[in-house]
């Protein structure tokens, strides 16, 4: 008996429809997925170890700490988040080191969904487009971090964040759909959230996708994953929640960089990534930063094309700037809390 | 049958670990006669910056376990050292140019300064605090509190006891300490790492760092998040400037001494701070 589902048509995603063609259906989507060449997980490892190891000093050290804040979605997602709690994060992303004036501020505030009116007051003016030297609003969306809810209650929890006036929507795919192979149903309800970031002056919520590397176990599932994701319109494609070991790592990061500079050589549109989730010092972060430049190149260091979500890489980083301004080395007790 | 020498290379212990230095160095030790002896790690600025990531993860654990439980977690150590004796003295021996019976004299008072320093750790508080006298139906007590995180340049000479005499007091009070070993003479503070590591002390309480203290002491004397620093051993060095850089993050500074220091309660108290707490005295 033929299997209905694989020849349901889909959502009509324009990029999917671009690269697959008008007969776009769960079929054709699959039979795109599987052709993706395989990943060599030894040269991937290899090649993130290598870039990994690269000795950063002094001035570009330097740069490197400033460009790492600009790049930081400050995040606090925990069920004890309170509005004084969201309001402190707030502080600390407009002034992360009030004993230096100069520190860059971070590009967004990211928080649940219910907390983004708080983050939105208390942002105040400083509530912008980072490229602008404002801060954007992220919000987690789409029954974050699981992804287990129907679509109309993920619909609504997404139109809820950007109607409270989120610029950014981070959400989770249906991991158990897409390790069953049903990626119709993954691309279907990516689309569907893509149009609820709809703002009522037409413009869009920048969508951020979650594959939850954690959870798909090869970096196969995680190459398919990134191209679904961006086929079906995603602004950016996020590594993890946060809330699974392993989280961001150097190597499936880099094998979702190659997504997107294969896409910028096919379509010449760039799309973002984010890894999150267990960067926690400069160090690594600086290794990120090595990693984005030479696989898609300079220019993705920007808010807009990558970002690092993070809760405790600020205060490491700063730590580590302090260090660099007086040569002294500086200790928790000399950064806030947030 | 002649056995074949294995000539070892020793590592530092941080964080309960013993890592090879980040920068990859090392540097040879010599015997009393100049003949080789071992190779030693040569610790690096951010070999130490590490090691005060480590203490300062340990000062919450460790300072909050009962002074009674300090006590037999520290006796437990001079028992180990009475296990490893033989291995003591002959690294004393060769390594200072001893005689047997001067080497097993300088075990001998190391194990019992460990002694006589866990006997203090749930005893000390009640010789260093205070009931105060206040005007009003308050009971006022004072009573020290660890400094946190204690930075020691370890005696040159008499490498274990010295050693010993400087780490124990500062462990007494629920401190975590970071210690550069006596550069000529690093053999004893490797080995009683080892002993250490198979304590019952947390990783990260002492950490142990063998090099040059010359290099190494500026950047714990700066280190913002270090708040304590005993320059006991620093003697042939520019103290006064470490001093001074200490004096930038108002950290409470011990300065040279000497030889070995005699046991004293005075040191114990020395890392840490008082606190002072009321309470209403009647409720009736």
């Amino acid at each position: 008996m033929p299997d209905h589902s694989t020849t349901t048509s889909l959502m009509p995603a324009e990029r999917a429809l671009r690269i697959i063609g008008s007969d776009l259906s769960e079929s054709s989507l699959t039979r795109h997925l599987d052709g993706l060449p395989g990943v060599d997980a030894v040269g991937l490892e290899a090649r993130a170890a290598a870039l990994g190891s690269r000795s950063i000093k002094t001035s570009s050290k330097a740069w490197a700490i400033d460009r790492i804040i600009s790049l930081i979605d400050l995040t606090t997602l925990e069920g004890a988040d309170t509005p004084g709690k969201v309001s402190s994060l707030v502080a600390k992303a407009i002034t992360p080191d009030p004993a230096e004036p100069a520190t860059p501020r971070v590009a967004a505030v990211c928080v649940y969904g219910d907390m983004v009116p708080d983050a939105v007051a208390a942002l105040g003016a400083h509530h912008g487009d980072p490229d602008e030297g404002g801060i954007a609003v992220a919000a987690v969306a789409t029954a974050f971090p699981s992804g287990r809810s129907s679509l109309a209650i993920k619909l609504a929890d997404t139109a809820d964040a950007v109607a409270a006036g989120a610029d950014e929507i981070d959400m989770v795919i249906d991991r158990g759909a897409f390790l069953s192979g049903r990626y119709g149903l993954v691309f279907d309800q990516i689309v569907a959230v893509k149009e609820a970031c709809r703002k009522p002056d037409g413009s869009y919520a920048q969508l951020k996708v979650i594959l939850e590397t954690g959870e798909l176990n090869t970096y196969d599932n995680v190459r398919r994953a990134s191209w679904l994701s961006i086929l079906a319109g995603g602004d950016f494609i996020k590594t993890s929640t946060g809330k699974v070991q392993p989280a961001a790592t150097l190597p499936v990061t880099v094998s979702m960089l190659e997504v997107v500079r294969d896409w910028h050589r096919l379509t010449g549109e760039k799309v973002g990534v984010k890894p999150a989730g267990g960067i926690s010092t400069s160090k690594d972060a600086i290794k990120y930063l090595v990693a984005v430049a030479e696989v898609v190149g300079e220019e993705w260091l920007q808010p807009h094309l990558f970002r690092f979500g993070a809760s405790s890489l600020l205060n490491d980083v700063l730590l580590q700037r302090q260090k660099l301004a007086t040569g002294r080395y500086s200790g928790p007790d000399h950064v806030t809390v947030a | 049958m002649s056995h074949l020498t294995i000539p070892k290379t020793y590592k530092l212990y941080i964080g309960g670990k013993f890592p090879r230095s980040e920068s990859g160095r090392t540097y040879e030790v010599s015997t009393a006669g100049g003949e080789f002896l071992a190779n030693a790690a040569k610790a690096s600025r951010k070999d130490a910056r590490d090691a005060v990531v480590a203490a300062r993860k340990a000062v919450d654990g460790w300072s909050g376990t009962t002074g009674y439980n300090r006590g037999q977690v520290l006796y437990r150590i001079a028992e180990l050292l009475e296990g490893r004796r033989a291995q003591f003295v002959d690294e004393i021996r060769r390594s200072e140019g001893l005689s047997e019976t001067d080497a097993s004299r300088q075990i001998d008072a190391a194990i019992d300064t460990w002694v006589w320093y866990a006997g203090w750790a749930d005893k000390y508080v009640q010789v260093a605090g205070n009931g105060n006298a206040v005007s009003g139906p308050f009971f006022n007590l004072s009573t020290p509190e660890p400094t946190g995180v204690v930075a020691i340049v370890a005696p040159q000479e008499s490498a274990l006891l010295g050693l010993v005499s400087v780490i124990a007091p500062a462990l007494v009070a629920g401190n975590t300490v970071v210690v550069i070993a006596s550069e000529r003479h690093p053999l004893s503070a490797i080995s009683l790492s080892e002993v250490l590591a198979t304590s019952d002390v947390p990783g990260g309480v002492v950490n142990v760092l063998t090099g040059s203290p010359g290099e190494i002491a500026p950047w714990l004397a700066g280190h913002a998040d270090v708040n304590a620093i005993d320059l006991a051993g620093a003697g042939h060095l520019d103290w006064v400037d470490l001093e001074i850089a200490a004096a930038e993050t108002l950290m409470r500074v011990r300065r040279p001494e000497p030889g070995v220091t005699a046991p004293s309660l005075e040191r114990i108290v020395f890392f840490t701070e008082t606190k002072t707490v009321w309470h209403t005295k009647s409720l009736i």
